[in-house]
């Protein structure tokens, strides 16, 4: 891919990035994928304006109002109430500044304390380094919901905690991309032209790897992200993570569940927003590896 | 061959040495350390001392982790304290109730994947092809707890032909022989034992098309892009042209070669498997280890939390190592060494 | 290629549609059997040591029976194992006359081998009140009721007269003595099964395995799971109709619910108010209902700053608002609570005033007390739902807000539901949403077991205030047999409640069941407790599917 300059005959190579994007922006299903995460992130972002209510405000008067196109619903909220009288709009505006930040936070510990620790591993005497490989599939090999119950067990439940809990649970998805990455490019011809030229282990890493390394990081970074969206949800769902009356999207399915058969609403909204986004991340992280894979080529 | 063998006996042990030092570290965090599996049996190691100068004496982490990995091995992981009962006994209560889900789910899983994924990557690129990937794509997005949800609403409570909970209707009076209800009613020697094996069989549909959604996803997609992989090699097409129908050349040459990445993800679905039945067990009520160990945690019950952890992922490492074990024998590269 | 994957999905829909259909088929088994969803596990099978509902429930309403018992569906007492009492005339002496013939349960574990008699009284009594008795330290959780109603102090001596007579002599006179009796700890076992397991150190399966005389017996169970009774075939009532009762643990009520319109139950406990609405839409669906004798109350643990001043109790009490927490709890399903007793309870006393929902008085009485900028508490509230109250968590939520407005910042705090009654007997809390069910139609149950000086001691005063003149003058009431004199003393206790304060008396809820309609016969009782016996069934038939009729 060359773009012609008017004046001279200078071909204009696009950087990596640049070519990345272009796949990916030719790729309809990602793109559309992305500007549904943007406006996601968008309503997060706005969320004190876009909701017309506290999310954590009870209208006693009205209790499990249906959504407003229904005959018995109330114009005064869009999406209809809760169980206790909560606008759910409201609350899924905030839910989603809570789980896009929450799982922002998870991915930033994680990938942080990962990448750092895989980075060290591929650098460090080989015993080490296989004993930390041990420990990391040990950790990958268990289920990771159970390996993030078990630990808020211990630690207690509640928002921090899971953020805790299940950025230890990726961690090691980060240490094992960044080392296996790190030692495909090791073998490289131009790495080893560095090291002849003298270049220091720093210099090295920070000049010649880590651009090149980035790719299945940011790839990894999205996968996170997903994940750590769900996971969050799933243990707010078991009572363990965000407590009420936090509009976490898991922690408002755990309470309305049980009015699923008189107040389905309560159960679907909150469902599909959990859905879109993760579909939208998950089609990036998609959209991602494809427009990789056929830069690779 | 037995060299194969020594190997995976060896990553065992060394895995299974790993979990058991994590669960030790897990359980000195507990509020009462790890008394509720040393006090008991100690005075058989050192006659004659409480087991409270025991429980002072841990400063030296080996000897305590000595003491600890024996009582392991010896199948005692404390007894509970909401009911007393011992942990190891009553995981093996609930746990088969979670195989027997799981192996439903798997079976659902694959029973549908691999034929969606063979015919995806026959029709690769049209649009029978593109509806597959992205209804995958879509399941693989959807959070199992609102799945289930959705199902229940739809089945149990609006059309009513799947019942809402549990493993069995509840006037059929089980006895939990196996813990496998599909075996168990068939072997009660009770008059209502058919009738009994299909409500068992009735209480099973929904549970195991949740838990084995997901699963179905992941199957489906890797069956296609094995297959389409192997499906664009030189030997299928001399197949072919040989004159092999169709289904022949897909089940006995290409689904063969096409084995190993799926056995890889059967491998990579067990985790799967015990996470979503952690949510599927809850909103069924299903009588299986994750809902027993996620009622642990809500009553604080610490030693189950740690029979549970170290007992289910006991059996996912297992499940591991076999799993791992039988690709190396499927696959011809290790099989002529 | 086609063909294979195209037949496969098809025999995969067709089991799944078969299995689905199979749905309707009448079953003769499911006809003689009953199954009740309830809402939590037993602490145990022995109703001697514990004080919950759903204990009793599980065990003395179907597996025990009583010297004297309630006549179904009423609080007036009949004879059961004992057929006459003869009274003196002091008041002090009672002797039962024993029911003949009556056999204990035959089990897997145990065959008896001569008929019910007065043995088997004496171990039952002298179990809870002898210290040194065999059986007094086998379980951990104590004899709450034998201890807080202080039948210890109250009972001179258990006298066999012979097989079929036994004489209870007590210190002084008891009024609700009989009403006493028929409350279910004190539910007769077997002291032959007992003897038993003596030599087989066995002794804690007395209450894990249990043996009685009732009408059904313990065949299995599974914890959280349900549990199995079968019919007594030689029950001295004769043998139920039924032959056999299934109890479906569900603590989530909504499941409750769906497993009632599903047709997996045939009763559900504690509906909760949006079920009573959705009922209409099931025409094949019963709600029974009954004026429950229960209270329902927040009580401030007295032993703990600041709820040891009378002002800030009396402050929270303005600032709750009573009316809101009817209407979103209970949803209107009950009546504003201002006496520790319920309304339709003799010796009511309704001139004492309401406390009113202010909060400048609150702030007021808070300034006063010298708290103007609040203080930080902890809100205890079990996650289970209750007769007396649906939803202590929502109710805690709500309360935790009002308090807010008035500058205290509540934490709440939960435990399951037997942490939680274990916690709350230790003294662990600043302020507890707790409630108590009526179990024999007397105050005296009400006032003793929840207010008195005794039970402070003994854990079950949740507000641990003991004051010598409301302790004198309820004790006096539980003595005397004239009712006015009574009525009287009961009355005044009141008042001094209501200016002393140590709870906020919040509701009396009523009482709800939902049927299927081919349950026959079952009653509510005033005690909120469920009974069986009687009970008799319509077969299920083919065209039975109640979902259906739902579609809207």
């Amino acid at each position: 891919m060359t773009s012609q300059s008017q004046f001279y005959h200078q071909t204009r190579i696009p950087s990596t990035y640049a070519r990345w994007w272009g796949h990916f922006y030719d790729n309809k299903f990602s793109l559309m994928a992305l500007i549904v995460f943007i406006f996601i992130c968008l309503v997060a972002v706005f969320a004190d304006f876009l909701a017309p209510y506290d999310p954590t405000h009870t209208f006693i008067d009205a209790i499990h109002k249906p959504p407003s196109w229904y005959d018995l619903g109330d114009t005064r909220f869009l999406l209809g109430t809760d169980y206790i009288g909560r606008d759910i709009f409201s609350r899924l505006v905030f839910g989603a500044r809570l789980s896009l930040s929450l799982a922002g936070a998870v991915v930033l510990l994680s990938a942080s304390s990962g990448i750092f620790l895989g980075v060290l591993s591929s650098f460090a005497n080989p015993w080490l380094d296989a004993l930390m490989m041990r420990v990391m599939d040990f950790i990958l090999a268990l289920p990771s919901l159970l390996l993030a119950v078990v630990i808020v067990a211990v630690i207690g439940r509640g928002l921090p905690n899971a953020i805790y809990a299940v950025a230890i649970v990726l961690v090691p998805h980060f240490v094992l991309i960044t080392r296996s990455a790190i030692k495909h490019e090791i073998p490289k011809e131009y790495v080893t032209a560095m090291r002849l030229d003298g270049a220091s282990k720093t210099r090295l890493f920070y000049h010649s790897i880590l651009p090149n390394i980035l790719p299945p990081i940011i790839i990894q970074l999205t996968l996170a992200f997903s994940t750590a969206i769900l996971e969050i949800a799933s243990l707010g769902f078991l009572g363990l993570g965000a407590q009420a009356p936090h509009p976490e999207w898991g922690t408002i399915l755990s309470e309305s569940h049980n009015d699923i058969m008189f107040a389905s609403w309560t159960v679907t909204l909150p469902g599909l927003a959990i859905f879109f986004t993760l579909l939208s991340i998950n089609l990036i992280g998609d959209g991602l590896r494809d427009a990789m894979d056929l830069e690779q080529k | 061959m037995l060299y194969l063998v020594f190997r995976q006996l060896i990553h065992l042990v060394l895995s299974f040495f790993v979990l058991t030092i994590f669960t030790f570290s897990l359980a000195q965090l507990f509020p009462q350390g790890i008394s509720f599996i040393i006090e008991a049996e100690s005075n058989n190691i050192f006659s004659g001392e409480t087991s409270q100068n025991l429980v002072n004496q841990t400063s030296n982490f080996f000897v305590s982790y000595y003491q600890y990995i024996s009582q392991v091995l010896s199948g005692y992981f404390g007894l509970s304290t909401v009911r007393g009962t011992s942990v190891f006994d009553e995981f093996f209560i609930y746990f088969p109730a979670t195989l027997e889900l799981s192996f439903a789910a798997l079976f659902f899983a694959t029973g549908l994947g691999l034929p969606l994924g063979i015919f995806a990557a026959k029709h690769k690129h049209k649009w029978q092809d593109k509806v597959i990937v992205s209804t995958s794509l879509a399941g693989s997005s959807i959070p199992i707890f609102w799945w289930a949800m959705l199902l229940v609403l739809l089945f149990s409570l609006f059309l009513g032909i799947t019942p809402v909970a549990s493993r069995i209707g509840f006037e059929y009076d089980i006895l939990p022989i196996t813990g496998f209800m599909l075996i168990d009613t068939l072997i009660s020697n009770q008059d209502y034992a058919t009738e009994a094996f299909i409500s068992a069989l009735h209480h099973l549909i929904l549970p195991a098309i949740v838990l084995g959604t997901i699963p179905l996803t992941a199957i489906t997609r890797t069956t296609r892009s094995a297959m389409i992989g192997v499906l664009s090699e030189d030997y299928i097409r001399s197949a072919k042209t040989r004159g092999i129908s169709a289904v022949v050349v897909v089940w006995k040459y290409a689904l063969r070669n096409a084995m190993i990445p799926i056995m890889t993800t059967l491998s990579l679905q067990i985790s799967v498997l015990i996470a979503g039945s952690l949510l599927t067990e809850t909103i069924f009520s299903w009588p299986g280890a994750g809902k027993w160990l996620l009622e642990a945690v809500n009553r604080r019950d610490f030693p189950v939390i740690h029979g549970g952890i170290l007992a289910i992922a006991s059996f996912v490492i297992l499940s591991h190592i076999l799993l791992d074990f039988l690709s190396m024998l499927v696959d011809p590269k290790w099989r002529h060494r | 290629m086609y063909k294979f994957s195209v037949f496969f999905l098809a025999a995969f829909g067709y089991s799944f549609v078969l299995v689905g259909c199979n749905n309707n088929q009448s079953s003769t088994v499911r006809d003689k059997i009953l199954v009740y969803c309830s809402e939590a596990s037993p602490q145990s099978f022995n109703p001697q040591l514990v004080t919950s509902g759903t204990t009793f429930d599980a065990s003395s309403r179907q597996i025990y029976n009583r010297l004297i018992e309630f006549s179904p569906g009423t609080s007036r007492i009949m004879g059961s194992l004992a057929t006459r009492w003869d009274i003196s005339a002091d008041g002090k002496q009672y002797i039962f006359y024993l029911r003949k013939g009556v056999q204990f349960q035959t089990t897997n574990f145990f065959q008896p081998t001569r008929h019910f008699n007065a043995d088997d009284v004496l171990f039952s009594f002298q179990r809870q009140w002898k210290k040194n008795h065999p059986f007094h330290n086998v379980s951990s959780l104590g004899f709450p009721y034998f201890e807080s109603m202080e039948l210890g102090k109250l009972i001179k001596n258990i006298v066999k007269l012979d097989d079929y007579r036994v004489k209870f002599v007590l210190n002084n006179p008891d009024a609700p003595f009989l009403a006493t009796l028929a409350m279910d700890f004190a539910s007769i076992l077997s002291a032959e099964y007992a003897h038993q397991l003596i030599p087989k150190n066995e002794l804690s399966s007395l209450d894990t395995q249990p043996v009685g005389t009732g009408p059904f017996q313990l065949t299995r169970y599974q914890a959280d799971a349900f549990i199995r009774y079968k019919a007594h075939p030689d029950y001295w009532k004769g043998k139920e109709q039924i032959d056999g009762l299934v109890f479906a643990i569900t603590p989530d009520p909504s499941l409750r619910f769906a497993r009632l319109i599903a047709g997996e139950c045939d009763l559900m406990a504690k509906p909760l108010p949006i079920h009573l609405r959705a009922v209409i839409d099931y025409p094949k669906l019963v709600t029974l209902s009954e004026p429950g004798s229960n209270i329902s109350y927040l009580a401030m643990n007295t032993t703990k700053k600041p709820f040891d001043d009378q002002k800030v109790r009396l402050a929270i009490n303005h600032a709750i608002n009573k009316k809101l927490l009817l209407k979103i709890i209970y949803h209107g399903n009950a009546e504003i609570a201002k006496n520790p007793i319920p309304p339709n309870m003799w010796s009511y006393n309704d001139t004492v005033s309401d406390i009113p929902f202010s909060l400048e008085k609150a702030r007021e009485l808070l300034d006063s007390a010298g708290y103007s900028k609040g203080f930080d508490m902890d809100l205890w509230a079990a996650p289970v739902q209750r007769t007396y109250n649906p939803n202590a968590i929502k109710m805690a939520k709500l309360i935790q807000q009002d308090l807010e407005k008035i500058n205290i910042h509540a934490k709440i705090v939960s435990y399951e539901f037997g942490t939680f009654l274990n916690k709350v007997k230790n003294g662990e809390h600043h302020a507890a949403l707790l409630g108590w069910i009526g179990d024999n139609g007397d105050p005296d149950n009400f006032f003793s077991s929840l207010l008195s000086c005794a039970a402070a001691r003994s854990g079950s005063n949740a507000s641990y205030w003991c004051d010598p003149d409301f302790d004198q003058i309820i004790t006096q009431a539980g003595q005397k047999s004239d009712l006015k004199a009574r009525t009287q003393l009961y009355r005044t206790a009141q008042e001094k409640f209501s200016q002393s304060s140590p709870w906020v008396p919040i509701a009396h809820s009523k009482q709800f069941i939902i049927t299927h309609e081919r349950v026959n016969n079952f009653h509510l009782t005033p005690t909120d407790g469920v009974y069986f016996s009687g009970v008799t069934l319509k077969p299920l038939h083919k065209t039975e599917q109640l979902s259906k009729q739902a579609e809207k």
